[in-house]
Formats: structure tokens, sequence, C-alpha cells
């Protein structure tokens, strides 16, 4: 499909299915202060007792375990793994993790010790993170990391051909890594914390999804702000668009900031309270993040056990 | 899969616990005097009366039902104590007006939790809303009480005397802060009547005077019913009446003051249309709509009771509205998580029930989200009403509830003529992303306060006040200050 007809049936088509007929499509606009506000209002919410201990659990189900640092090796991605399947050597009743979320080069150590546990390899690709490489490079990467064995491919959009209103080009560039993947699960990038605006956000959330993205993520962990409250509530509502319009699920995940439980929590009320409770599920909600998973941890002693506990008692992996 | 990691990747069926707000904070006497002299004393007429939450319909205290004779006796402590305060230098005054804002920061959730026990509104608005905003009312004015001669360039302020202030039950502490401010920084004396459903937090501001060592009679508190009410207005030592209320009382006591050179200012009832154009963000346009109607329960005289929609877009927008109803919290005032409270008392949800079945029988279409209502207490559910003609009933009155009336326009020109269509004219909403549009409609829009892309929001520095029936004066700003003074020369 080419850049004019993507566009006139944004949000609403999805990728591969016939066009109803050409019309124009409405991106809509968001208002950056009324949006910060319901996402205020909703960070509010206090949830305690039971409904917390629920959100704690499920926030370790939905967490994408992840280290993306040069220093990476197969030594650190083994200990992450471990991690991963067993979170809390103490409690075995604390569910394994999602997914741990690697380099490609990281993709076979990572294979070799999740086994069949069900923990899934997501991995990075497309010239992660800035993406500026030439676009067969950024193919072959992640067509390299499915064949790996990556189960979720986690790509980040061409910036700079988005920025300079490209859209079509963006499109495309996704169409064509979803076909060299397989069956993997598209994760698409955004990196919101550089698109300036929430229209851009929106924009963006709506042209991943109608190319085909199984998820749209917020962010790379490599810029700052990454995942902020409000551009969540942003790309939900786009989400919640396309499912309104289409029936369509796509999934959410914000990823890089999220560092305590509370932050966490908030999200998923957000999620709760604007696309529904369906969304409350590894399936289509997750987050990435390396240093929050201590703190759910943590947090799930204090609520079963009702002390807090030093953070020495909780592994450094 | 195997169950175990089907389990994995269940959705969770989730349902916030509940989170309230303890009520052990505030300490209800049994009873309350009218507090008149800086002394709390018993009503001449011995009678008392009980004010109750409306959520569960529990007695909270008895208070005072003050007659002419103690309004005769606070108007007098007043004057008495206005020779001495109004003599005082304008920057002690300020410092007292700082104090009393400190203290209401300092006994903010106490007051918070009373003001939702005796009004039935959410704890999250009392806390995030009424309390900041009564602090920031003295605040604001303890700045302006020795500068009114910058306020004024090259004219003279004086303090008129003795204020009557009559206040409503929707916002009882923050409407106490909209008049007592501007009336003590401009060196006036206040005799204040709260509302009968709602006197509690208005009993515990006397308290925060006594703190603050405000002079004896410099504010005095008159509990009652709308007799109450009356005999203050009648009194013929009065120099200043401001009401806010109904339109119906306000035309009555216009009425009762006629001739008699008592300055008023009254800030009455409202009908808001909430325009929403064809290019506006839309969910936060929603999130607009359910802000301007149902804050508060729509116990509020500037919410956004007529939402306008532009006729291509309505469909859309009514469909995201309805699916934002769903997931309103009703319930518990004092639960953190509860957006919307009870209605304040049994007379008003009967009125809002009369008008919502006239709106069903003149054939707008109704739709409520599906919430389970308390048993005991007055409730009544977020309602929007499709299908309604400008000539019905709830598209004219003043619900002063959680009802919606959802009418279409076609062009702006259409729009503003349906808003600008009512006896009333307090506020307007105008949602659209096109700034010259803003400004189109903001000067066309006879309301008194326009919000471009936002509703109800308040600030102590923004005059507020209404067109037509809606009253006249301003409260805040240096609008509002104008109508605690006289000008010499």
């Amino acid at each position: 499909m080419d850049y004019a007809s993507a566009m006139t049936q944004t949000p609403t088509i999805p990728r591969d299915a016939e066009p109803f007929s050409p019309r124009l499509g409405r991106v809509g606009a968001v208002d950056a202060v009324a949006l910060e506000a319901r996402a205020a209002d909703l960070a509010k919410r206090s949830i305690k007792r039971e409904s917390k201990l629920q959100a704690l659990e499920l926030i370790v189900r939905m967490t994408d375990l992840t280290t993306l640092e040069g220093a990476d090796t197969p030594g650190k991605v083994a200990a992450l793994c471990a991690k991963a399947m067993r979170p809390d050597p103490v409690d075995l009743s604390v569910p394994a993790v999602a997914a741990v979320c690697v380099y490609p080069t990281l993709i076979e150590p990572a294979k070799a010790r999740l086994g069949s546990s069900g923990v899934r390899i997501a991995s990075v690709a497309t010239g992660f993170p800035s993406g500026q490489y030439p676009l067969p490079l950024r193919v072959a990467d992640a067509r390299a990391a499915a064949e790996l064995g990556a189960d979720e491919i986690d790509m980040v959009i061409d910036r700079g051909a988005f920025l300079s209103g490209r859209y079509g080009e963006v499109y495309d560039q996704i169409v064509q890594v979803r076909d060299a993947i397989g069956g993997a699960h598209l994760k698409v990038i955004l990196e919101t914390g550089e698109l300036g605006t929430y229209d851009n956000v929106r924009r963006a959330s709506l042209l991943a999804m109608a190319a085909g993205a199984d998820f749209i993520k917020t962010s790379t962990g490599k810029i700052s702000p990454a995942a902020t409250l409000p551009v969540a509530l942003c790309m939900l509502e786009a989400i919640r668009d396309v499912h309104l319009e289409t029936g369509r699920m796509v999934g959410m995940k914000p990823a890089g900031g999220i560092r305590t439980s509370k932050q966490a929590i908030q999200h998923l009320c957000v999620v709760n309270e604007t696309v529904g409770p369906g969304w409350l599920t590894p399936d289509l909600f997750r987050f990435g993040a390396s240093s929050l998973l201590n703190d759910v941890l943590m947090q799930i002693r204090t609520q079963k056990t009702g002390v807090y506990e030093s953070p020495d008692h909780f592994t450094i992996d | 899969m195997t169950d175990e990691l089907e389990q994995r990747h269940a959705a969770i069926d989730w349902e916030y616990a509940s989170a309230p707000e303890s009520r052990a904070i505030v300490q209800f006497r049994d009873r309350y005097g009218l507090v008149i002299g800086g002394e709390e004393v018993e009503p001449a007429s011995g009678q008392w009366f009980t004010t109750a939450s409306p959520a569960t319909e529990e007695p909270l205290a008895e208070v005072a039902q003050g007659g002419p004779e103690d309004v005769a006796r606070a108007v007098s402590a007043a004057r008495s104590a206005f020779e001495g305060w109004s003599a005082l230098r304008p920057a002690e005054r300020s410092k007292y007006l700082f104090r009393i804002a400190r203290i209401l920061q300092e006994r903010s959730r106490e007051l918070a939790v009373a003001e939702s026990l005796d009004g039935g509104k959410p704890i999250k608005e009392s806390r995030d809303v009424d309390l900041p905003l009564a602090a920031a009312h003295f605040f604001y004015h303890a700045g302006w009480a020795d500068k009114l001669e910058y306020a004024f360039p090259n004219r003279t302020p004086r303090p008129l005397g003795v204020a009557a202030q009559i206040i409503p039950w929707n916002f009882p502490l923050l409407m106490l802060a909209w008049k007592v401010a501007p009336a003590l920084a401009c060196g006036n004396t206040v005799v204040l009547k709260p509302a009968e459903t709602t006197p509690l937090t208005a009993l515990m501001f006397a308290d925060v005077c006594r703190q603050a060592e405000l002079p004896a009679g410099v504010v005095n508190i008159v509990t009652g019913d709308g007799e109450t009410g009356q005999a203050l207005v009648q009194h013929p030592d009065i120099d200043k009446l401001a009401f806010t209320g109904s339109t119906e009382v306000g035309k009555a006591i216009q009425r009762e003051l006629a001739g008699r050179g008592v300055p008023h200012t009254l800030e009455l009832g409202g009908k808001a249309a909430n325009i929403v154009f064809d290019d506006a963000a839309l969910d936060q346009a929603v999130e607009g709509i359910v802000n301007g109607i149902y804050f508060n329960q729509g116990h509020v005289c500037c919410a956004g009771s007529r939402l306008l929609v532009q006729e291509s877009i309505a469909e859309t927008v009514v469909g995201k509205l309805k699916r934002r109803l769903s997931t309103l919290r009703v319930g518990d005032p004092l639960d953190k998580n509860t957006d919307v409270g009870a209605i304040n008392s049994k007379a008003q949800l009967d009125r809002i029930r009369e008008l919502v079945a006239s709106g069903e029988e003149e054939g707008a279409e109704l739709y409520q989200a599906p919430c389970d209502l308390p048993e005991q207490g007055y409730w009544f559910p977020p309602t929007v009403f499709t299908n309604v003609a400008q000539s019905y009933r709830i598209a004219q009155e003043e619900i002063f509830g959680p009802v919606l009336s959802v009418m279409t326009f076609r062009t702006p020109a259409e729009a503003l003529e349906k808003a600008n269509n009512t006896a009333y004219g307090l506020s307007a909403g105008v949602w659209t992303e096109k700034g010259s549009r803003i400004l189109w409609m903001a000067e066309r829009l006879r309301a008194g306060v326009v919000w471009a892309n936002t509703f109800n929001r308040f600030d102590p520095a923004s005059p507020f006040g209404g067109y037509k029936e809606s009253g006249f004066g301003r409260e805040g700003g240096r609008h509002g200050l104008e109508a605690y003074l006289r000008f010499d020369g």
C-alpha cells in the first residue's frame, strides 16, 4: 500500500484489509494541558490492599526485563534470565516475567538459558536506538534477530523521516520490517521523547498501528523523557480509537523511566480506565524496565508480611 | 499452553479496594452555637436544627437556628468591630489574612473531610479543589490589603462597613473564602450566613479566626435557614450585601433592597454551554464535558450543563462520552477513588428527579451509566440526555445536578446563537484547535467566564460573575475588590 492510501485510511484500516472506501482520515488533535491534567488525575487513584497485591503480581507478569548495554555479556544475560524465570527465590508464588529484552547478539545465550520456561525473548533491532542506518541494514537486522530466535522484535521508527514529514516512508519501513520477521511479534518504538508534541505521538501511534504493529512502545530508554504517564495516556487513547473502529486490539509498552511500583500502578490505572480491563494482561501490556522489578518484589513481600525488608534481600542481577 | 503458562497470560479482574480517608481527624461537637463578637452564643429562639451527611443521612451535629434578634446582635457586633478593624494599618490586616490562609492550609485535611461529610462531595475534590482554592483566596487578598490604592489609581478606596454575606451549599468553605477574604482585605467586617445544609465548615472557620487571633466581631457567623437569611437582608444597618445562590432568591433579595442604597452583588444560576467544534481534541474535550457537568455532582452554578456539539462529530463525541461515563466511580464521598459523590439534600434530589422526568416526558433520550448506588442517602447517577430540543425544560432550566443535555449545531454562528439563547450568562466553554475561533466566540458569548479548551478552572486573580439572570458584580481579581469599597472623590 502506498503512502497516500495508507494515510487516508489511518487509523481505521488494519494492514492487508481491503479498503472500505477512500476517505479522509481524521488523525485528531491532542490538547497537551488537558491531557496532562487527566493523567495527573488518574495518578491519584489510591490502590490498596488486595487490589494492590493483584496489581503488583500483574506487573511482574507484564515485565520485559531489560538489559541494553554495550557491556552486556552472555554471563550478564544468563543472570538476567535466571531472575526472569524465578524473580523471588524466597517466594515461589511470584510468577515469572513476560520476557527478557536484549540486543540481537545475546538472543542465543538467552535462549539457551530460558529453554521452555515460557519466558519470551524480545530483541531490539533496526539499528536500535537511533535507527539512523540504511534501510536494508535495518531490515536485515530485524530479520536476523527473528532468525536467531527472538519471539518479539522491538523496532525503532525512523524519527528523522517522521519529523521531516515523510510519514509514508515511516509507514513503508514498518511494513518492510513486519514482512521480514515472519511470525514474530512486532513492537514499534516511537521514541516519544524525540517527537516533541502529543499530536506527533498520536500521529505516530496511528501510523504504526496502521502499518501492522502488534504493540506500540514509548521509548528506547536511551532518551529522556521516556515513558511518562501523559504519553502513555495519549497512546492508549489512540489504541482505544483503533479498537473501537476496527475491533483490533493493539498492545502497549511503556519503557524507560518507570522505576517504582507506584509509577507502574499508575500506568495500570490509566490502562484500566482508558482502554479497559481487557488490556490488563501481558498479551496486551508490558513494562520495559530493569530496576522496576526489585521494587515490585519488595512491595509484594511487604503486602504479604506487613514489613519492609532491606533492598539487600533482593538480588541485583 | 500449560495451565501455569496460561495463568501467566491471564487478564486480571481488577476492582479497586476501598480507600477511605480517615474521618478520625474531625471531631464534630454535639452542638454549635452562633459566633457573634468572638464568642459562641445560643440562639435567642432556643431552637436548633440537625445537619446530616447526605451520603448516609447520619446526623453530624446540631446547629443554632438564628433569628432576627440574633442577626441584630451579629450586625451590631460587626458594627462595633468595624471602627477598629477599618482603622488598622493595612499591612496589619494583611497579616491576619496571611495567617488565616496558612491555618487553612495546615488544617486542610480536617476541613476537607468535614466538607465531604457535611456536603457529600468527593474527598478528592474537597482536598484538591475546595481547600487549596479557599487558602489561595486568602493569600491573594492578603496581598491586596495594603495595596488598594494601586488597584485603583487616583481614587481613594474606603471600606463600606458591615458586609452581610449569604453563601450556598455547593462549595461551603470556598464560597466563604470568596466572600470573607475580599471583605476583610478592604477593611470591612462581616456577618456571614452559611447554607442550612452545610454549616459546619463555616463554624470551623470561626475557630480558624480564633486561632489567627482575628479581633472579635470582625467575622460573625449566624446559622439558620432561609428566614435567617431574610432577616439579614432586611436588617437596616448593613452596608453591603453579597449573595450566591438561586436566581429566584436573588430576585427576592433585589426587591428587598430596592431603594435602600445598599450595594449588592449577586451570583446566581447558570445554564452554561460547553461548545465542541469538529476540530477539537476530542478525548480532552470529553474530559472537559465530564468535568463540566459531573464535577461536584453538577452542583455548580457555572456547570457546563448544555453540551453543544457540532453535528458532524456528535455521534463520535456522544459515544466517547457514554463510554467515559461508565468509568466514573459514584459512591462514598470519603473514598479517595470516588469521582461523583452524594446529592446535597433530599430537596435537591427531588428537584433533579422532577426535571429529569420532564426531559423524558418531553421526548429526550436518557442515558445513565450503569452504577450501583448506595441505598442510604441521596444519590443520582451521572445522566446524559440526547435528542434535546432548545425548547425543553432540561435545556432551559438550571438542574443543578449531574444531568447533561446534548444539542447539536452546524456552524459557529448557530453555536453562538444557541449558547446565548438562555436567560442565564455565567460561563461557557469553547473547544477547538483554532485560536481565531476561540477569540471570535469569546467576544460574542454573553457569559462572565469563557473557558477555552478547559472547564471549571478558577483562580483568585480572575474575576467571576454573571450576565443577565446569572447576576451582577464580580468576585475575584481587582473587580472583586471594588465590590467591597467606596471611593472618596
